[in-house]
């Protein structure tokens, strides 16, 4: 019993609920007969919002106004360069996967750096750089998709033990992120600044450093992700990001997060990002048209933050 | 002195890089200094330009509306269907767009919520409508909007009379007006406007219903322009308009905004892409650009408001 | 006089107000008739600002009565109520809109200005009023309020107190409304004062700067730990009675420690004065105070300091200073966190090995604090806002206290604490003190300045005595923190 109630308090358990909810309406549809197939594939493309969504969770958890908009362009270009150098050569996987970081590493000192330099809002620093990083991957790509290594393109697709290795991948993500946040002192750190920045500061919290760090953290997340993403579709696309923009900011809302920041949690991303993708496949299998997926998609993020917000006015 | 005020020397920047834009184009392409040439050049600013005044009524009161861009689209999309084919629905579904418009203001304030998540959760609400009305490109622009749109005035183009019109009205309602001062002043300082008896739920929901309002004006502009339409036709428009603002010398908080500015500034952001496609720039970098140009006038701004505290000392 | 104080436009009867355990007020009555200026004198904590909360509508009183023109409005008193009895008010903050012009701000502060042409008498209203007050202002009542100097803001919002709205203003409170003018701007609205006095207006004045209330007010009330403690007609005091009447009786310091020689040690801390103002110096192993009415700029020379010492990028592996914070909603709490993530938050590095922090020794260390410090609750995982507003401020203590950080900055950091708890933070302060610490505390009361081994008072922003040893007294930081020189 107290084990009910102890769940009922966690503020990630309603996002289970809805993802397994999902899940069985769908599977009485198809008969029961897609159920493993429909959880590996919840497990993987869940795998590709899980790992952005968690460095979206630090960023909104640095309090109100931090959002980071170039997580969709940060993925095209790492992934794009990433397979350009590779050249579909298994030898190079490993400069491949240090370039994709060092690009990561590099938009998340320019975000940040916009952000302190120009002091302007977190939301336009990431907007306008992610133009800029999506024209050097535009102009970078010239339109041709080159295959990722064979390699790689055989671990981002298969599966151990009947689960996705990139749901091994993601749940590695998940577990360091967890430590960091919930026994870390970075965690506290990114929570003291995200509940009152100026009182954060004045009992000695690094603001400047924690947040340049999580802009950074977010940013090499994304670059992961886009390389995995593109190897896993067998080359990058231009527009290969473009939904995680919104996913990722909707995984994290959905999963529990405070949305003007100083609360995080991880295990809430998990649910959010099973959730999301079920609802869609779930629409496809009753055959409901794009339009009314991106409607209910709408629709819940809206009902979830109302449903979440906390303080409303007297 | 006291005519170059803070609020002019806002405007001085934009129109002056709006000039300089325009001298190099015509550099460049002497055959742009004509009737048609300007027509050519600007005419796509117009439904710009009213965005840009929605999303500048959104930033005055310290909001940003991420779902422009899908929002102007829908309103495209139901330009060229139902305002065609059955116009009394056409334009009850717009006005039911401009209701929605106000309710979203009062839900921001009354739970208090990030403008940011909402707008964008928005998108995905209006950009499914948007899809569900016209999977493919299609729809027909209804005739008379089509007319006002390529009529051609003698001596001045349209797509400048219409950019003139629309800041004169924009800044006649948000400066000139007793009611667009209170929305500015729930932007400046929301507890003195409180104090002194207003409701500040009232301002913002007017605040976003005629923001609402210019939205839907830009879709049947553009619609008027393209003359059909498509779910994505105005996806842009949601950076075009906050960067519009932004370059026109307006602010994200404090409801410093200025509608000629606003205006300039999208009128700026259109013929910077002509220029760099004449500078024979390759349309890769296009966006690039755009970023970039945000970018300068956001430092510009850092290097000229610094200078200004250092006078007012 | 007498005659007019029977029938008075304000009167305030009996009026208490309680703030958690401070009472701010008690049971004070306060009366003004038409046709008089009073002024209000008092220092810190006095109740001066509860009085004018509770005059404008702002503050309602946990009991007594209020009676406007006659009329008991007692219960349903609010500001609107007060704006329709002509009573206007002129804070220190400012409250226009920054953003808006002159004319607009008139525009906002009076609804009933509206329809066309609204534009032209909301200037001709604000302007001319301008105009009479301050001859000669040069404020454009087209620019951006933002855009105009201190000074001008602040005639600004005179002028728009004294105009005329929904109908004339009637009582005007002025809340420290010289404090960012020059002495001839000043002068002109002083002057103000007592033509609209005369006309038949009623003002209450509050200013530190004691020349102005002696020169214009008709009757000087002065307030003391929420109650009257002197009153009459202003040509009854001079600087000194009025500077002793704010004051207790005059107490010895209790173990008057000489002041030590200081020559050849270097201080922990300095700051150089601006404008020949008295260089700041602060010792190790001394408790410096920081005096003067609030916000003359104690708490930003406090940040300041702080801020000196980095780390806003790294956090350097020994902290070298801590802060308490004496607003603690604004710079203290983090109000979704626990007491105990509360306490350790600036002690986090010398808990943490590899990035990792190790719950035991936090645990032990919040508890430890716990109990020397006395906070009140049954758990330390409970949330910091369970906590009543002293022992969250005992929460703050702790976790600057707990650092081994050698310079601890406080600001007024005693507010809302319980006279025992306090007793035992300054036995705990000497203590540490004399191990070494340098502390600076800003504090807003007399007692505890007076604990202090130096004593800057602050006044207008910059320090203007500094104080030692047996000098540390309450005659001298009150003749410090107002301005008694002669206009």
């Amino acid at each position: 019993m107290s084990v009910v109630r102890a769940l009922y308090a966690k503020p990630w358990i309603w996002s289970f609920v809805a993802a397994i909810g999902v899940w069985l309406v769908t599977i009485a549809f198809t008969g029961g007969s897609s159920a493993g197939g429909l959880a590996q594939a919840a497990l993987t493309f869940a795998a590709f919002s899980i790992i952005v969504g968690i460095g979206q969770m630090f960023v909104i958890t640095l309090g109100p106004g931090n959002v980071d908009l170039s997580i969709p362009a940060t993925m095209t270009l790492a992934g794009t360069v990433a397979l350009k150098i590779m050249d579909t050569n298994d030898s190079l996987i490993l400069v491949g996967i240090l370039v994709a970081l060092a690009i990561g590493l590099a938009i998340g000192v320019i975000n940040y750096g916009l952000i302190k330099l120009l002091r302007i809002p977190p939301i336009i620093a990431t907007l306008s750089s992610s133009f800029i990083i999506q024209s050097a991957a535009i102009s970078y790509n010239r339109g041709i998709r080159i295959k990722p290594p064979a390699a790689l393109a055989e671990f981002t697709t298969a599966t151990t033990l009947g689960i996705p290795n990139l749901a091994y991948f993601a749940l590695l993500v998940s577990a360091v992120a967890w430590v960091a946040l919930e026994k870390g002192i970075y965690g506290r750190w990114v929570s003291a600044v995200g509940q009152n920045m100026r009182a954060a500061r004045m009992a000695g919290v690094p603001v400047d450093g924690v947040r340049a760090g999580t802009y950074l953290v977010c940013a090499v997340l994304a670059s992961l992700a886009g390389l995995l993403l593109s190897c896993f579709s067998g080359g990058a696309a231009l527009n290969m990001g473009a939904e995680y923009l919104l996913t990722s900011i909707a995984v994290v809302v959905i999963g529990g997060t405070a949305v003007a920041g100083g609360f995080a949690n991880i295990p809430g991303i998990w649910g959010a990002s099973l959730f999301l993708f079920l609802v869609v496949s779930m629409l496809n299998t009753y055959g409901a048209s794009a339009g009314i997926r991106l409607l209910l998609t709408g629709v819940i993020i809206i009902a979830v933050i109302i449903a979440a917000s906390r303080s409303p006015r007297a | 002195m006291n005519w170059l005020s803070a609020d002019r020397l806002r405007l001085v920047v934009p129109a002056l890089s709006l000039a300089v834009l325009l001298a190099a184009v015509f550099w460049i392409q002497p055959r742009a200094m004509s009737y048609t040439g300007l027509n050519l050049l600007f005419n796509l600013a117009v439904p710009i330009a009213l965005a840009t005044i929605a999303q500048m009524l959104i930033m005055t009161v310290n909001d940003l509306d991420l779902s422009m861009g899908t929002f102007v689209s829908f309103t495209a999309c139901v330009t060229a269907t139902f305002l065609q084919s059955n116009p009394l629905l056409g334009v009850l579904i717009l006005a039911g767009c401009v209701g929605v418009y106000a309710v979203l203001g009062v839900v921001i304030y009354l739970r208090n919520l990030p403008s940011i998540v909402v707008t964008l959760g928005m998108s995905f609400v209006w950009g499914g409508l948007a899809v569900l009305l016209l999977p493919a490109p299609g729809g027909v622009a209804p005739d008379w909007i089509r007319a006002v749109m390529v009529s051609k005035p003698p001596f001045v183009p349209m797509a400048i009379i219409a950019s003139v019109l629309i800041a004169a009205v924009a800044h006649w309602i948000v400066i000139r007006s007793a009611f667009g001062v209170v929305i500015r002043g729930v932007g400046g300082n929301e507890r003195s406007v409180t104090r002194a008896g207003w409701s500040v739920l009232r301002a913002r929901a007017s605040a976003y219903a005629l923001a609402g309002v210019f939205a839907v004006l830009a879709g049947m502009c553009l619609v008027g322009l393209t003359t059909s339409a498509d779910a994505n036709i105005a996806l842009r428009y949601t950076l075009l308009s906050i960067a519009g603002v932004i370059l026109g010398g307006g602010e994200f908080v404090g409801g410093r905004v200025s509608p000629i500015g606003a205006v300039i500034g999208a009128l700026t952001l259109t013929l910077a892409a002509s220029f760099l496609s004449f500078l024979k720039i390759s349309p890769d970098w296009q966006i690039g650009a755009q970023g970039a140009i945000l970018i300068v006038v956001l430092a510009l701004r850092l290097v000229l408001n610094r200078h200004e505290g250092r006078t007012a000392r | 006089m007498n005659d007019q104080r029977d029938n008075p436009v304000l009167a305030v009867n009996g009026a208490s107000k309680s703030f958690g355990a401070v009472r701010a007020l008690n049971g004070l009555s306060f009366a003004l008739a038409a046709g008089e200026c009073v002024g209000l004198v008092g220092h810190n904590g006095a109740g001066k600002s509860t009085l004018v909360g509770i005059m404008n509508g702002g503050t309602r009183p946990d009991s007594g009565t209020i009676h406007l023109g006659g009329n008991d409005e007692t219960g349903r008193y609010s500001v609107a109520v007060a704006r329709k009895y002509g009573l206007r008010c002129v804070f220190q903050e400012l409250s226009l809109c920054p953003n808006l012009t002159v004319t607009e701000n008139a525009r906002i502060a009076h609804a009933s200005i509206s329809g066309f042409g609204w534009r032209r008498r909301a200037e001709r209203v604000v302007r001319s009023k301008l105009d009479e007050i301050f001859p000669g202002h040069g404020i454009d009542c087209d620019q951006a309020v933002g855009t105009l100097s201190i000074a001008q803001r602040q005639m600004v919002e005179i002028a728009m107190a004294f105009s005329e709205s929904d109908g004339p203003a009637r009582i005007v409170i002025l809340d420290e409304p010289t404090s960012s003018l020059d002495a001839n701007i000043a002068r002109q609205m002083l002057d103000h004062i007592r033509k609209f006095v005369g006309g038949g207006g009623s003002v209450v004045l509050i200013s530190h700067i004691l020349s102005e209330i002696l020169t214009t007010t008709d009757r000087i009330v002065v307030m003391k730990d929420g109650g009257l403690v002197a009153e009459g007609p202003s040509s009854r005091f001079t600087m000194e009675t009025l500077v002793g009447a704010m004051g207790s009786v005059v107490r010895a310091r209790d173990a008057a420690a000489p002041p030590r020689d200081r020559t050849g040690t270097t201080p922990a801390l300095t700051r150089r004065g601006t404008d020949g103002a008295p260089e700041f110096r602060a010792y190790a192993g001394e408790i410096v105070g920081l005096a003067g009415l609030g916000g003359h700029g104690q708490t930003e020379t406090l940040v300041e300091l702080y801020r000196g010492f980095g780390g806003d990028w790294l956090a350097p592996a020994d902290v070298k200073a801590a802060f308490v914070a004496g607003d603690r909603h604004v710079d203290g709490n983090l109000p979704m966190w626990s007491i105990l993530r509360n306490i350790s938050i600036t002690l986090l590095t010398d808990l943490t090995r590899a990035g990792i922090v190790r719950d035991g020794d936090e645990r032990a260390v919040a508890q430890s604090w716990r109990e020397r410090i006395g906070i009140r609750t049954d758990s330390l995982d409970n949330p910091i806002l369970s906590l009543s507003g002293g022992n969250q401020q005992k929460v703050l203590f702790s976790r600057a206290l707990a650092t081994r950080a050698p310079v601890v900055l406080m600001d007024d950091p005693m507010r809302g604490v319980d006279i025992g708890t306090k007793q035992e933070v300054y036995a705990m302060l000497r203590a540490e003190a004399d191990r070494g610490r340098t502390f600076v505390w800003y504090s807003t009361e007399i007692d505890e300045i007076c604990q202090c081994d130096r004593v800057y008072v602050f006044r207008e922003g910059r320090i203007v005595v500094e104080l030692t040893g047996a000098d540390i007294r309450e005659d001298r930081v009150l003749a410090a923190s107002f301005s008694t020189e002669a206009a």
